[in-house]
């Protein structure tokens, strides 16, 4: 019988980007999986979390991780997201007995996307084609706090005609860090740029990542300062699924 | 010095518009990020070490109590005396009274944070003393009138058109037409000017980067050899440390060792490391006639009773400095008081009071490069969030707090969240989908000054997958 897959769709993709959602889900039916999506999913309470609002952290880790009940593995297409529920859900009931063992148990059946195809599944074959140059930004949550780098980039380098160029700096922040990016925007957006000049010096197509918020974040800055450089969440370049416009792109827009 | 750190908004939105703070900036990641990187790159126990430095530190926290009673008795047997200063105000009076007792004028300074915490030049200089900063970017500074920028490189703000400059104007006694245009040539003018002065230094006062228990001996690191002439030449040295800098043996101060310089500079080990042990000996042939050694608290111990216990492992190596982006985006006077980046996101809000530097821990994207690399492995994220959890009554603006609020409620009822969103998001795109973007956005101005909106494409997730649940074609 074919594992089980609650697919954590994420408040960013669900609705910013619905693409993302369906290309994610493709992606884990072709590692020979069934997919199920619970509607009882909403956000997975980052952003309570870190504004300090440990309460409604809980409530909504506690309706996450009881929506996910019935699941084998629960998958992300956000290393941010699976960082929250792998390493901060456990944290948040420390000590609290049942609900603790409830929340690590939860816990251990999270993967972000990527590294759920390459290294739970192992599949790190595609079928899909995208001809040019992607570099590809790595989410500081996936990185750090999951350790995941090869993952992504295994998976890109099977797409066939793509070149996978690489960012004279693979470890930098972009600066979207959340509320941090209306909260203090300049901030914010001094990192982006620095970041976009460290993305932009490999001359690529296309940029990648595996989060949404990041790729929001840099497509939003790459649009205003009228870079036309697209950015797209790399399970669209491994599904395949090419036919929405990048992000930030114009309806009808749908190179690359 | 008067905290400028409820302006930090202020404060960051100069820095940014700053555009030599910038190119001085900038030179950090092939800096001392690219130092720290090899030097890491030479010793393969590497992390071993941090844990075991972590683990040092843990153990020592946890037993204050002995090893600070254990180092005075060390260190009285030597011939040191002990002060106990509870805060800053106990210490800069203790320090006051041992100078005035001494009839003391001039004061040469180490380089020591614990005196930019208490603010101790100006109440020394307000009772008629002079001090003189012996550190290089410390003396830089001072000159201009300013605050540290960075732990250990205080001065790294400025150019070096900055420093000629500055010792034109303030070396107005030397020849007018002398040639400063070398890193060199400066060196060597603060080296014959400060060398005059610690010859005339009636006391100095220097920090400590550890305080040996089993020895009693203050340890220093510099690369300057300031700190040893401060604490040697004067007849009065006063060693100004923290209760944090205790360590129970000098093995134990071996390890941080290993991981400080490599941390902070990328050397090896600091050109000078220097164990200080009570006064002058009888046998000695030079050192201070009289040793005083100031242990201060100033709510430290209160840190370790509230849960922030692990920012003191700090060992002031500066990497999380070096190597947070927001750092490196507007430097460290936009923090607005003596602890700038990670660890000053950390240490600032316990020093003041959260209320008056809210904004600290709250400015970060939380990437996680700062624990990344600190060498006693603070987990500064977390202890930014237990922060943002003691002020989230006031972050932020009014209306993004009533924006989560909105938002949570909606996301605990899953129902209602689906619902809302739905139609949230059809509005949303019918606006902006022919454009891709938006370039602004009613109550969106915190993203839209400086980034477009990209517009959602269309109908949420939850619905289309529901329909394709259905039978419905996509």
């Amino acid at each position: 019988m074919q594992p089980r897959v609650g697919l954590f769709v994420t408040c960013l993709v669900d609705l910013m980007r619905p693409s993302v959602g369906f290309a994610a889900a493709r992606l884990i039916e072709d590692a020979g999986c069934t997919v199920t999506v619970p509607t009882g999913q909403t956000c997975c309470g980052q952003p309570a979390y870190n504004a300090g609002d440990r309460k409604t952290a809980r409530e909504l880790a506690l309706q996450t991780i009881r929506a996910f009940g019935d699941c084998d593995f629960v998958v992300a297409p956000s290393s941010s997201c699976a960082a929250m529920l792998r390493l901060h859900y456990p944290a948040l009931f420390k000590g609290q007995g049942e609900t603790e063992l409830e929340a690590k148990a939860f816990a251990e059946r999270v993967h972000e996307l990527t590294d759920f195809l390459a290294n739970v599944r192992r599949k790190t074959e595609t079928s899909a084609r995208f001809v040019g140059r992607v570099v590809h930004h790595d989410a500081c949550a996936g990185l750090r706090e999951l350790g995941i780098k090869n993952a992504p980039r295994r998976l890109l380098s099977s797409v066939a005609g793509l070149e996978l160029v690489e960012a004279p700096e693979t470890t930098a922040c972009c600066g979207f860090g959340g509320l941090f990016s209306v909260k203090y925007p300049e901030v914010s957006t001094a990192i982006a740029d620095r970041r976009i000049e460290d993305l932009t010096s490999t001359a690529p197509d296309l940029v990648t990542a595996g989060d949404l918020g990041c790729l929001i974040h840099l497509a939003g800055r790459l649009h205003r300062t009228g870079n036309p450089l697209p950015c797209r969440h790399v399970a669209e370049v491994l599904a395949g699924e090419l036919a929405a416009p990048p992000i930030a792109g114009r309806a009808g827009d749908t190179a690359p | 010095m008067t905290p400028a750190t409820r302006t930090f908004r202020e404060n960051a939105r100069t820095a940014l518009g700053d555009a030599k703070l910038a190119k001085a900036l900038g030179g950090l990641p092939t800096g001392l990020v690219a130092q720290r990187a090899a030097a890491k790159a030479r010793v393969p126990e590497f992390e071993t070490l941090r844990t075991a430095a972590r683990d040092i530190r843990d153990h020592t926290l946890s037993n204050l109590d002995v090893y600070l009673s254990a180092f005075a008795d060390k260190a009285e047997a030597a011939g040191a005396r002990i002060h106990w200063a509870a805060d800053a105000a106990e210490a800069r009076t203790v320090i006051a009274h041992i100078a005035l007792k001494n009839g003391a004028r001039l004061v040469a300074k180490g380089k020591s944070m614990i005196s930019e915490e208490i603010a101790l030049n100006a109440y020394l200089e307000s009772l008629g003393l002079e001090v003189f900063e012996s550190d290089l970017g410390e003396y830089l500074v001072q000159i201009r009138n300013e605050t540290p920028s960075h732990i250990i490189v205080p001065a790294i703000h400025l150019s070096r058109d900055d420093v000629e400059a500055d010792f034109r104007r303030h070396h107005a006694h030397l020849v007018p037409d002398r040639d400063l245009s070398t890193p060199e040539a400066l060196v060597a003018e603060a080296r014959a000017v400060l060398r005059e002065r610690f010859l005339a230094a009636d006391i100095g006062i220097t920090g400590a980067n550890f305080l040996v228990a089993e020895t009693g001996s203050a340890i220093l690191v510099t690369n300057e050899g300031n700190g040893d002439l401060s604490a040697h030449l004067p007849k009065t040295h006063i060693v100004l440390a923290s209760i944090d800098k205790i360590v129970p043996t000098l093995a134990d101060a071996a390890t941080l060792l290993r991981v400080l310089a490599r941390s902070a500079t990328g050397q090896d080990m600091t050109a000078y490391t220097s164990l200080l042990t009570g006064p002058r000996l009888q046998a000695d042939p030079d050192g201070p006639a009289e040793c005083h050694i100031v242990i201060l608290d100033n709510g430290r111990s209160e840190m370790l009773r509230s849960g922030l216990g692990e920012a003191l492992r700090c060992i002031r190596c500066g990497a999380c400095l070096n190597h947070c982006p927001v750092y490196n985006a507007i430097g460290g006077h936009a923090y607005g008081w003596v602890y700038a980046g990670p660890i000053g996101a950390v240490l600032t809000p316990a020093f003041l009071g959260v209320d008056q530097a809210s904004d600290l821990p709250s400015a970060s994207s939380f990437c996680g490069k700062c624990e990344e690399v600190c060498p006693v492995r603070i987990p500064l994220t977390s202890l930014m969030r237990t922060w943002r959890e003691r002020s989230r009554a006031t972050s932020g603006s009014a209306l993004q707090r009533m924006a989560l609020a909105a938002w949570s409620f909606a996301a605990r009822r899953p129902r209602l969240y689906h619902a809302a969103t739905r139609l949230g998001i059809a509005m949303l795109s019918a606006l902006g989908r022919s454009r891709g973007a938006f370039r602004r956005l009613p109550f969106a101005r915190g993203w839209t000054a400086s980034r477009d909106f990209p517009a959602p494409q269309g109908r949420t997730f939850q619905q289309l997958w529901a329909e394709r649940e259905r039978g419905v074609p996509r």
